[in-house]
C-alpha cells in the first residue's frame, strides 16, 4: 500500500504549497491592508501639504523690508513761520513731505556714488505710499527736530519687498507699473549698500489693516483685539449659560417629553451650519435689537450661540463621569441636592469643563462665516481700540476675517499676510488645544 | 451709555443686598449663627437674587418687546394710501426706521437740536439733503407720513428706554426691600435660594430652544417678507439665477443647489473612500504605536479652520489644478480646459480633505462598535482578515456609516468658507467640475455683505436660501442620528 501511495503523484493540494485560491485571497488580504495604509498615508499627506505651504508661504510676513534714509527735515518746507507752532505744522499735508524724502534718497544714492538713470521720485517709489505720513507722524510728535537731520527707517513698497523674498521676479515685470528694472537694479545696489535690509516685522503682529494700495504696512493686531474681545464676550456667557443648561439637564432634569426635546435640539444645534448662526446674529441682534454693526459685541454673541452645544456637550460628559458615590455621601451627611452638586460634583467635574470650553473657544476663535453676515469684513479698524466699552461696541475685524479680507485683496502682496495671518490663528489655537491637552492630563481622575 | 450703567449699578445693588441680608440673619439671631434655619450665605444670597434676577428678566423682556411694540404702534400711524403700489408696509417701514436713526445720528453730531429733530416739517425742509449731509443716504425723499412716522418712533423709543430704566429700578428695589424683610433667622432662605436657582438653570437649558426658535422664526418672517415680493414658483422651480438690484431679478434655488450638491458630492468622493479605509486600517490592523500616532495627527485636519482651507483651495489647490488642467500649451497636460483657480473641482477637493478626519472618526467609533465575537467567529472559519472586515464587519457596521456619511453631507452642504473662495460665483447647471459654479452658502454670504436693503428681494432671498439651508442639514441629521441610534440599539 504505501508503494502504491508513493507511485500516485503528489495531490494537487497540500497545506505547505499554496493554491491559486489561496495566493488570490492572499493577495487580495495584502491589497486591501494597502488601500488602508494608502488612506491613512494619503491623509497624513495633506496634512503635511497643507502645513508645509501654511508655512513656507506665510513665513515671509514676519520679515520686512526696509530703507534707513537720513532725512533732513527741511524748516523751509514743514514749517515755514519757524515759530513751531503745532496747527501750523499740522497744516502740512504728506504730500508736502514728498519732497522732503525725495532729498533724502536722491542724496543717499549720490553719496554712495551708485549710478542709476533715474531720477529722484522714480527712486522715492521705492518707498512705501506709507514713507510721508510716518514722516509726518513723527515730526507732528517731535516738532522740535524740525531743522534737523534724523536717521528713519522707511518701509519699502510691497514690490521691493516681494523682490527681496524672491515673490517679485525681473522677468515677470514687463507689465508691472510699480517697478522698473532699473529701479531693481537700483535696489541691489542698495542692498549691497546695506542700506536696505529685511528685518523682523512687528507690525505685522501688532499694526493696522491699511489700504489696497499698501500692503506693506499691513499688520493683524487690531483685529487680534476684535477676536480677542469676541472671546471675551464668549467666555462670559457660554460658559456659565452652558454649565448651567448642563447641570440641570444631567443632574436634575426628570426624564419627560421636554427634557427630550432640549437634549435633541441641543444635538442637531451642535450641527446646524455656521452660517445660519450668522443670519440669525443679523436678523436679530442686527436689524431688531439694533446693536452697531461689526462690534465685537455682537460677533460674540453669535458665536456664543454657536460654541453653546459643543460646551454643553462636553461639560454634560464630564458630568457624567463623576461616580454617583460622590452625590450620595453629600446627601448621607445631610447636604442639599442642590448643595451635593455645587459642593461636590461640580469641583471634580471642573478640569473636563475648562477642557470642553477651551476646545470650544478654539473653535469660536477660528470661525468666518457668521462674521461676514454681521459686517466684520472690508472694515478697516486704523487704531487699536480704547478701554472695554470701545472693545466691544466699536467696529472692528476678527483675525480670521481679516485673512479672509486679505486673501479677496487683488495684490499677491496681501495673500503673504494672509497665510502669515494663519500662522499665527494657527499658533492661538495650537497653544489652547495644547492647554486643554495638558489641563486634562493634569486633572483629569480617574475613577 | 444708560443701559451699561442701569447693569452696574443693579449687579452693585445686589453685592450691597448680599452683606446687608447676611448681616440681619445673623443680627436676628443675635450673632449666633446655630440658630438660623440656613447657613448665613443663604440669607445674604436670597437678597442679592430677589433685587438682582427680576430686575433683569424684565430689562431683558423689555428689551426685546419694545421694538415690537413700537413698530406696530408707528406702523398703524402710516396710513393705506401713504403705501406706494409697488410697495409694502414693511418696506415703508424700513424707511421710517432709516429716517429716525438719520435724526438720532443728526442729534448726537450736533447738527440739530432735538428740538428740530422733533419738529422738522417735510413741507419745509429738505430732510433728504440735511440727513445727507451727515452721511444718512436715503433713497427717495422722504415724505410726510414717514418723517412723521420717523419722529413718533424716536419719541416712542425715547420715552421707552426712560419708562424701562425707571420700572427696572423700581422692580429692583421692591425684590430688595421685600426678601430684606423677610430676612429673619426662622425664614427657609436655602429652599427659597435653591428654588431661584433651579429655575436659573431651567432658563438655561431651555436657552437652547430658544435659539432654534430664533433662528426659525428669523428667517421665516424674512422669507415671508421675501415670498410677499418675489413668487414662489420662480423661487422653487424656476431654472435662473440671475439678481438684478434695479429690480426685476430671477431668482432660484436649482442653480445653487447643483453647485452644492455638485461640490458635496465631490467631497464625499474624496473623504468617504479615504476616511473609510483610513478608519478600518486605524480599527482593523494597526498596532497601537501606529494608532496613537496616526489618529491624532489626522485629527488635527479637524481642527483646522475653515478659513485655512478656503485659502488653500484658492491659492495652492487651484493654481494647481490650473496648471494641469488649464494654460494650453504650457500646461502639464497642454490642455486649456480650466480658466480661473476656482471650481468644483477645486473646492470639492479642499472640503473632501477637511471631511476626512470627520468620516474616519465616526467611521471608528462605529466599526469598534461590532462585538468581537462576531470577528472571531468569522476567522475561526477561516476567513482572512479582509473577508472578514469586507463580509462581516462592514455590513454590520453599514447602517452607521451611512449615518456617518450622511452627517459629513450635511456638513459638505452647510460649509462656507471654502466654497467662497474656492468654488467661483457662477450660477449655471453644468457637468463639468473644472468650472466654477456656486452654492447656497456662498450666495447667502454676498447677498448679505455689503450694502444691503432689507426691503428688496435680492436681499430677502438669503433668508429663503437660509431657511431652505437649515432645514436640508437639519433633515440629513435627524435622519443620520435616527439610523445611528437604532443600530446601536442593535448591538446595546
Amino acid at each position: 500500500m504505501s508503494e502504491n501511495t508513493q507511485n500516485t503523484p503528489r495531490p494537487s493540494s497540500s497545506l505547505l504549497e499554496l493554491t491559486d485560491r489561496t495566493k488570490r485571497r492572499n493577495a487580495a488580504e495584502k491589497r486591501f491592508r494597502a488601500y488602508g495604509i494608502g488612506a491613512i498615508a494619503i491623509g497624513l499627506l495633506m496634512l503635511a501639504v497643507l502645513v508645509f505651504n501654511i508655512v513656507s508661504k506665510g513665513t515671509g510676513a514676519f520679515q520686512q523690508t526696509f530703507i534707513t534714509l537720513d532725512v533732513e527735515l527741511l524748516e523751509s518746507k514743514l514749517d515755514k513761520k519757524g515759530n513751531r507752532d503745532l496747527a501750523d505744522i499740522k497744516k502740512v499735508t504728506t504730500f508736502g513731505y514728498s519732497p522732503i524724502i525725495r532729498n533724502a534718497i536722491e542724496a543717499k544714492v549720490t553719496g554712495l556714488g551708485i549710478d542709476t538713470p533715474l531720477k529722484a521720485k522714480a527712486m522715492a517709489g521705492l518707498l512705501s505710499k506709507d514713507a510721508a505720513a510716518q514722516l509726518r507722524e513723527f515730526v507732528v510728535a517731535n516738532p522740535e527736530k524740525i531743522g534737523d537731520t534724523v536717521e528713519f527707517r522707511f518701509l519699502a513698497q510691497s514690490r521691493v519687498d516681494g523682490y527681496l523674498k524672491g515673490r517679485v521676479i525681473r522677468a515677470n515685470i514687463a507689465n508691472d507699473k510699480n517697478i522698473s528694472s532699473e529701479q531693481l537694479d537700483l535696489v541691489d545696489a542698495l542692498v549691497e549698500a546695506g542700506v536696505i535690509a529685511k528685518t523682523f516685522n512687528w507690525d505685522f503682529i501688532l499694526g493696522a489693516d491699511a489700504s489696497d494700495a499698501r500692503p506693506e504696512a499691513a499688520g493683524i493686531g487690531v483685529s487680534m483685539m476684535g477676536s480677542l474681545f469676541m472671546m471675551l464676550v464668549v467666555l462670559a456667557l457660554a460658559l456659565p449659560i452652558g454649565v448651567a443648561a448642563s447641570i440641570y439637564l444631567e443632574e436634575f432634569a426628570p426624564q419627560n417629553w421636554l427634557t427630550d426635546i432640549i437634549e435633541v435640539n441641543i444635538s442637531n444645534l451642535a450641527a446646524v451650519p455656521s452660517i445660519v448662526f450668522g443670519i440669525l446674529g443679523l436678523a436679530v441682534f442686527i436689524n431688531y435689537m439694533h446693536l452697531p454693526t461689526s462690534a465685537p459685541l455682537v460677533g460674540g454673541l453669535v458665536l456664543t450661540l454657536m460654541t453653546l452645544p459643543t460646551i454643553i456637550i462636553s461639560t454634560r460628559a464630564s458630568l457624567k463621569s463623576v461616580p454617583p458615590s460622590i452625590r450620595d455621601a453629600a446627601l448621607g451627611v445631610g447636604a442639599s441636592k442642590m448643595q451635593a452638586v455645587f459642593h461636590h460634583v461640580l469641583p471634580l467635574a471642573a478640569p473636563g469643563i475648562l477642557t470642553g470650553t477651551i476646545i470650544g473657544l478654539a473653535q469660536a476663535l477660528g470661525e468666518t462665516a457668521p462674521l461676514l453676515l454681521i459686517g466684520m469684513v472690508g472694515f478697516i479698524a486704523s487704531n487699536p481700540p480704547q478701554g472695554i466699552a470701545e472693545g466691544l461696541l466699536s467696529p472692528n475685524s476678527a483675525m480670521p476675517a481679516q485673512i479672509f479680507e486679505w486673501a479677496k485683496r487683488a495684490d499677491p502682496a496681501f495673500y503673504e499676510r494672509a497665510w502669515g495671518g494663519i500662522i499665527i490663528l494657527l499658533i492661538f489655537l495650537v497653544t489652547m488645544n495644547t492647554v486643554a491637552v495638558i489641563l486634562r492630563r493634569r486633572f483629569e481622575r480617574r475613577w | 451709555m444708560p443701559l451699561l450703567w442701569l447693569v452696574l449699578i443693579l449687579l452693585a445693588l445686589s453685592v450691597a443686598g448680599f452683606f446687608l441680608g447676611r448681616q440681619r440673619a445673623l443680627a436676628s439671631a443675635g450673632g449666633n449663627s446655630k440658630d438660623l434655619h440656613s447657613l448665613p450665605s443663604y440669607y445674604g444670597h436670597n437678597v442679592a437674587l430677589t433685587g438682582l434676577v427680576p430686575a433683569l428678566g424684565v430689562l431683558a423682556i423689555w428689551l426685546l418687546a419694545q421694538p415690537l411694540f413700537i413698530e406696530s404702534r408707528v406702523s398703524s400711524l402710516i396710513p393705506e394710501e401713504a403705501i406706494p403700489e409697488s410697495s409694502t408696509l414693511g418696506l415703508v417701514m424700513s424707511d421710517v426706521r432709516r429716517v429716525a436713526e438719520g435724526l438720532d445720528l443728526a442729534v448726537s453730531e450736533g447738527v440739530m437740536t432735538p428740538e428740530q429733530a422733533r419738529n422738522m416739517r417735510s413741507e419745509f425742509s429738505d430732510v433728504r439733503g440735511r440727513l445727507g449731509e451727515i452721511g444718512v443716504a436715503l433713497g427717495s425723499d422722504v415724505r410726510p407720513e414717514v418723517l412723521n412716522a420717523a419722529q413718533s418712533y424716536r419719541n416712542l423709543s425715547n420715552t421707552g428706554t426712560t419708562a424701562m430704566i425707571f420700572v427696572v429700578a423700581l422692580i429692583a428695589a421692591v425684590g430688595f426691600a421685600y426678601s430684606y424683610s423677610k430676612t429673619h433667622k426662622d425664614f427657609r432662605a436655602r429652599n427659597v435660594v435653591e428654588q431661584g436657582i433651579m429655575a436659573l438653570l431651567i432658563l438655561a437649558a431651555s436657552l437652547a430652544i430658544l435659539t432654534t426658535i430664533g433662528i426659525v422664526l428669523s428667517m421665516f418672517f424674512e422669507t415671508i417678507n421675501f415670498f410677499s415680493l418675489h413668487s414662489w414658483t420662480d423661487f422653487f422651480f424656476g431654472g435662473t439665477w440671475a439678481p438684478n438690484f434695479r429690480g426685476d431679478s430671477e431668482l432660484s434655488i436649482l442653480p445653487l443647489l447643483w453647485g452644492t450638491l455638485y461640490i458635496s458630492v465631490i467631497a464625499l468622493l474624496v473623504a468617504v473612500p479615504i476616511g473609510l479605509f483610513a478608519a478600518i486600517y486605524l480599527s482593523e490592523y494597526a498596532n497601537n504605536a501606529v494608532r496613537s500616532f496616526a489618529k491624532p495627527l489626522l485629527e488635527i485636519l479637524a481642527g483646522i479652520p475653515t478659513i485655512v482651507y478656503g485659502l488653500f483651495a484658492l491659492l495652492t489647490v487651484g493654481p494647481a489644478l490650473v496648471r494641469f488642467f488649464g494654460q494650453g500649451e504650457n500646461g502639464i497636460l497642454g490642455v486649456e480646459w480650466m480658466s480661473g483657480a476656482t471650481s468644483v473641482l477645486t473646492a470639492g477637493v479642499v472640503m473632501g480633505i477637511m471631511l476626512i478626519p470627520f468620516v474616519s472618526s465616526l467611521s471608528d467609533d462605529i466599526i469598534n462598535a461590532v462585538p468581537q465575537a462576531m470577528r472571531d467567529g468569522s476567522l475561526g472559519l477561516g476567513a482572512t482578515k479582509s473577508e472578514t472586515i469586507r463580509q462581516v464587519v462592514m455590513p454590520a457596521a453599514l447602517p452607521g456609516i451611512v449615518g456617518a456619511v450622511l452627517l459629513a453631507a450635511s456638513r459638505a452642504i452647510g460649509e462656507t468658507m471654502i466654497v467662497v473662495m474656492g468654488a467661483g460665483a457662477i450660477a449655471k447647471f453644468s457637468a463639468n467640475p473644472l468650472e466654477s459654479m456656486t452654492t447656497i452658502t456662498t450666495r447667502i454670504v454676498s447677498q448679505l455683505t455689503g450694502d444691503t436693503d432689507f426691503a428688496s428681494p435680492e436681499t430677502l432671498v438669503a433668508f429663503a436660501l437660509g431657511l431652505t439651508l437649515f432645514v436640508l442639514t437639519l433633515g440629513l441629521n435627524v435622519l443620520a442620528l435616527a439610523i445611528v441610534r437604532k443600530y446601536r440599539e442593535q448591538y446595546d
